[in-house]
């Protein structure tokens, strides 16, 4: 187990490396920095200036270096457009993205799992059909259209819900949250689920193609022929056997849903990492751009870190060094 | 004396786009105490069909079109589920063919003992420990109080299926339903494992139905024999004669492609052609296009099941005499 | 044997070359088909789809204004609402826009350009995807690991961020005017380089299949390249499969180009798509003129479903383990 776990944190080393590889492509070869930093009118002695006190005129090889070097201390420079060390930038709107992340995991889980054993089990009842059908025009709805169809129906006709923002936060050391009071929550939910809804089809389809494939393997037959009761061949044995690929795809799918928060923030004007990285892109601010590849990588790695760890929770066939069956 | 299990007419239906299939056509046969009874035939002459149907588990189209199936005189076909659910594995153990893929790769043997047990008795979680590491020690295996607490994947294929019978011999059922027990197994551990089969019902007094296409295996192990071909009973007896004496081409010629050590010089003949397609039977006689006996008579009209001499009875409208050879 | 030819012979002599009318009796008669005539709800997707072509492709004819004259608007006609409102103008059966754009005939030029990109899209990832596959899959060893951990990481980043960098990478490095120009190029190349991970995946799959199939290594053995005649049958093998992926690929292409134009960094706005419509139909939609935002939106959300459930049934069709 520890050298697999050596070897999965190895792989992880070389993600990060590549993806800091291209990060810095980003930084040194597409457009020139300077440029960028200095307006029209500086002179030829000024921008030769700059260049050596960014250290551009080393050799690349060099530049790779001190570029990890700094970037593992968390410093990727400053925003061309903003002037701010990009690092404080990241730090203030972190908090913000990643909770509305992590209540959208959870609201995807937690609404698609059921929905997922539901409709495997019962395949003809017609409230699966239901569910399937509005699976299906739940990812046929981008992302975006859902947010400003919730913001028409809950904020602006209904009124429920505030339309955009991010207000009735409690300062926790530091990291501002939105849960603990219910103004912050009334801000949260409407982001949240409109960043869900994708990924709660999602799991849902995968959850139940997975039981619909367990169902029909002989060890859950064996089950039935051992006459143990339904409920526990449904969600003792199928269901844990459907854990593994679920796990695999939840952790895929947290690069998704930073991605796709990038557009519900924009919908729901929510001051997170999202909003920050479209504005970066739309200003070619390029620092920003390659931190928050660095990061996507680094939320990748941890997760799959995480992801192989509960692997090893759920299929003791990972867990226990083979054995050979002894004599027969 | 009434049979442990009694099926008559047991026809198995799968509705399709292009008419219905008809895997299974009225079947009969009983088994008594202590019996075994082997069911034979090749892949797709309806064997493993004839087992779920028995304990409710086809799968849906499949159904039971017609007949009755009677466990110690009371009819169980027609049981809702949970009434069934509280049979299988109490009263009717199984055992599938491929003991690699009956357990749950993720529960420790012991687990999935012990649920078994505790879901057809009140035991609580100690007793039901203690039975499951005796039934393990019964059916053969080393060191019962180490391996319960290992998953499947540590017991080797011959191993895994002691586990197996031992699942379905924990509640002491009356009747075993053994479906190709040991194909998947090496040859030298299916005997073994026979010899296991044949030790625990014999002691424990239960009946067995042995569904197999090997008849080497059946011989061996029953009592009667049912041979099946394209879901019908082509022919059926006591193990002795129907071995020594059968009066169905297709039977002599199954046991004609038996390996026999004791000639080993002959050349190993086998039966011409395949089994036919059911969706596409021929007319009369469903193996005539494959038997060397043939004649008009056997497209014409479907031979019924007749009693050749003592216990034998078989469909043929040719039969073969005692000695006779197809 | 000898001068007698065997019927059988004969028969699949003529089997190897097929007929049309054969090929069409069997489509009709095989399972593909049946399924289809059993699901009024894919036959129902698959008109809509069609619909959807025609109007896209006849716009220019069939649309009742043209949306790109520029000389042919008139403010006087702006925020009408459609024509069952209280604005409404038979002219302008879904209303207009700001500037007084008939809404109908923007959606059909919008269609097209989202079509446009989804399928040039599409096919640029299938074909590459399968190519890559296709050299994984056979190659194997260190190409196969690296092209495979490269699709791995690329999994990781989802379309749409990789189009987002894509495009903003493509915006440093040219020029403004040259950026603007290959703006839909771009565009579909980034689309494009999100897609293809999963046809690359997928032919891999049946490739290293195939591979090791006696055949192959037979025809290593009479000298022929096994690459020709894995292709002759692994192509085969992944039609399925890749028309799958196809479809289901094209619904999530169209969504990625409305997304990215919904974000303001998709097509340009003077060739407008369902998602740039949304957009600027997202102005004015608290003060009351919803019809901007709903009807491309409703056409766009009808067309990917559409293209979705005709991926679904596909899918099962050609999966005889679901049926």
């Amino acid at each position: 187990m520890l050298a697999f776990i050596i070897q999965r944190l190895a792989q992880s080393i070389l993600v990060m490396l590549v993806v800091g590889l291209i990060s810095f492509s980003l930084f040194q070869f597409v457009g020139d920095p300077v440029n960028n930093m200095v307006g029209q009118e500086a002179t030829i002695e000024q921008r030769e200036a700059l260049r050596e006190k960014l250290g551009l005129n080393d050799p690349i090889p060099v530049r790779f270096i001190k570029w990890v070097g700094l970037a593992v201390q968390g410093d990727f420079g400053l925003s061309y457009r903003m002037g701010m060390p990009v690092a404080d930038l990241i730090a203030q709107r972190l908090p913000a993205t990643l909770e509305l992340v992590a209540l959208s995991a959870v609201m995807a889980l937690a609404i698609g799992v059921p929905m997922g054993v539901y409709t495997g089990l019962h395949r003809h009842a017609w409230l699966s059909k239901v569910f399937l059908t509005v699976s299906l025009i739940g990812i046929s709805i981008p992302t975006f259209l859902i947010g400003i169809l919730m913001i028409l129906f809950f904020g602006v006709w209904l009124g429920w819900l505030p339309t955009f923002g991010r207000r009735g936060l409690v300062d926790l050391g530091g990291w501002e949250t939105s849960f603990l009071t219910l103004e912050g929550w009334s801000y949260i939910i409407m982001p949240a689920f409109t960043l869900a809804l994708f990924q709660l089809t999602l799991i849902m389809r995968l959850v139940r193609a997975e039981m619909l494939e367990v169902l029909r393997t002989d060890f859950i037959k064996f089950a039935r022929a051992r006459g143990l009761k339904s409920r526990s061949i449904n969600f003792g044995h199928a269901l844990k056997n459907t854990l593994v690929p679920v796990i695999t795809i939840m952790g895929l799918q947290i690069g998704s849903l930073l991605a796709f928060s990038i557009i519900t923030e924009t919908v729901f004007q929510w001051p997170g990492m999202g909003l920050l990285i479209i504005q970066g892109i739309q200003f070619v601010d390029i620092p920003i751009m390659s931190s928050y590849l660095v990061l996507i990588a680094l939320f990748f790695v941890v997760i799959n870190l995480i992801v192989d760890l509960l692997y090893y929770a759920v299929d003791p066939r990972l867990r226990v060094e083979r054995t050979a069956g002894g004599a027969h | 004396m009434t049979a442990v299990l009694d099926v008559q007419g047991l026809t198995v239906e799968f509705p399709t786009r292009r008419g219905t299939l008809t895997a299974v056509d009225h079947i009969s046969f009983s088994i008594g105490e202590g019996e075994v009874l082997g069911v034979v035939g090749e892949s797709g002459a309806g064997k493993s069909l004839t087992g779920t149907a028995v304990i409710g588990l086809l799968e849906p189209p499949g159904r039971i079109a017609a007949g009755e199936v009677r466990l110690a005189g009371k009819r169980i076909d027609n049981l809702a589920y949970e009434e069934l659910r509280r049979i299988r594995g109490r009263e009717i153990g199984m055992v599938f063919q491929d003991p690699l893929t009956s357990l749950n790769p993720l529960y420790t043997v012991g687990r999935q003992l012990m649920e078994t047990i505790r879901t057809h008795t009140d035991m609580g979680e100690k007793a039901a420990r203690d039975r499951a590491i005796e039934m393990l020690a019964e059916v053969g295996i080393p060191e019962p109080r180490r391996r319960i607490d290992q998953y499947p994947h540590q017991f080797s294929g011959g191993m895994r299926q002691r586990v197996v019978i031992a699942i379905a011999l924990l509640a002491r059922p009356r009747l075993i339903i053994a479906d190709e027990p040991t194909t998947a197994l090496d040859v030298t551990i299916q005997s073994q494992i026979l010899k296991l089969m044949r030790q625990q019902i014999a002691e424990k007094g239960a009946s067995m139905i042995l569904i197999t296409h090997d008849l080497a295996v059946v011989s061996e192990m029953a009592d009667h024999i049912t041979v099946l071909y394209c879901g019908k009973v082509v022919e059926r007896g006591r193990t002795r004669e129907l071995i020594e004496t059968p009066a169905h081409p297709y039977t002599r010629g199954l046991i004609d492609s038996i390996p026999d050590t004791a000639h080993r010089h002959d050349r190993l003949r086998q039966i011409p052609g395949s089994i036919p397609d059911i969706r596409n039977l021929p007319t009369g006689c469903n193996f005539r296009d494959r038997c060397p006996r043939a004649q008009a008579l056997c497209a014409e009209r479907e031979p019924d099941l007749a009693r050749q001499h003592a216990t034998l009875w078989a469909a043929c409208h040719f039969p073969l005499k005692p000695g006779e050879t197809a | 044997m000898s001068a007698p030819v065997e019927p059988g012979t004969m028969a699949r002599s003529s089997m190897s070359l097929p007929r049309t009318t054969d090929v069409l009796r069997r489509f009709f008669d095989g399972d593909v088909f049946y399924s289809f005539s059993r699901s009024p709800l894919t036959m129902l997707a698959f008109v809509t789809t069609l619909a959807f072509f025609v109007a896209a492709i006849f716009a220019p004819w069939l649309a009742p204004h043209d949306t790109s004259d520029i000389a042919s608007l008139d403010l006087m006609n702006a925020f009408k609402t459609p024509v069952w409102g209280e604005y409404g103008d038979p002219a302008f059966p879904l209303g207009t826009d700001d500037q007084g754009r008939d809404v109908l005939s923007s959606i059909m030029f919008g269609l097209r350009i989202s079509l446009l990109v989804g399928f040039a899209a599409v096919i640029l990832a299938a074909v590459f995807g399968t190519l890559m596959g296709l050299i994984s899959g056979y190659v194997g060893g260190v190409v196969d690991s690296v092209i495979m951990r490269i699709a791995d990481i690329q999994l990781t980043f989802p379309a749409i961020l990789i189009a987002l960098m894509f495009d903003g990478i493509v915006r440093s490095v040219l020029t403004t005017e040259m950026a603007r120009e290959f703006k839909m190029t771009s565009l579909i190349l980034a689309i494009a380089a999100s897609q293809w991970v999963n046809f690359a995946r997928t032919v891999r799959g049946s490739t290293m299949v195939e591979k090791n199939k006696e055949y192959v290594q037979a025809a290593r053995l009479i000298g022929i390249h096994p690459m020709k005649i894995m292709l002759r049958h692994v192509l085969p093998n992944v039609t399925g499969p890749v028309l799958v992926i196809g479809t289901l690929s094209l619904a999530i292409a169209i969504l990625t180009e409305a997304t990215l134009s919904f974000l303001g960094v998709g097509v340009p706005v003077t060739n407008p798509s369902l998602g740039t419509l949304i957009r600027i139909g997202n102005d004015f939609l608290f003060s009351g003129e919803w019809w901007m935002t709903i009807f491309p939106g409703v056409t766009l959300v009808v067309l990917v479903l559409a293209v979705n459930l005709l991926g679904d049934w596909l899918r099962d069709a050609l999966n005889p383990k679901l049926r």
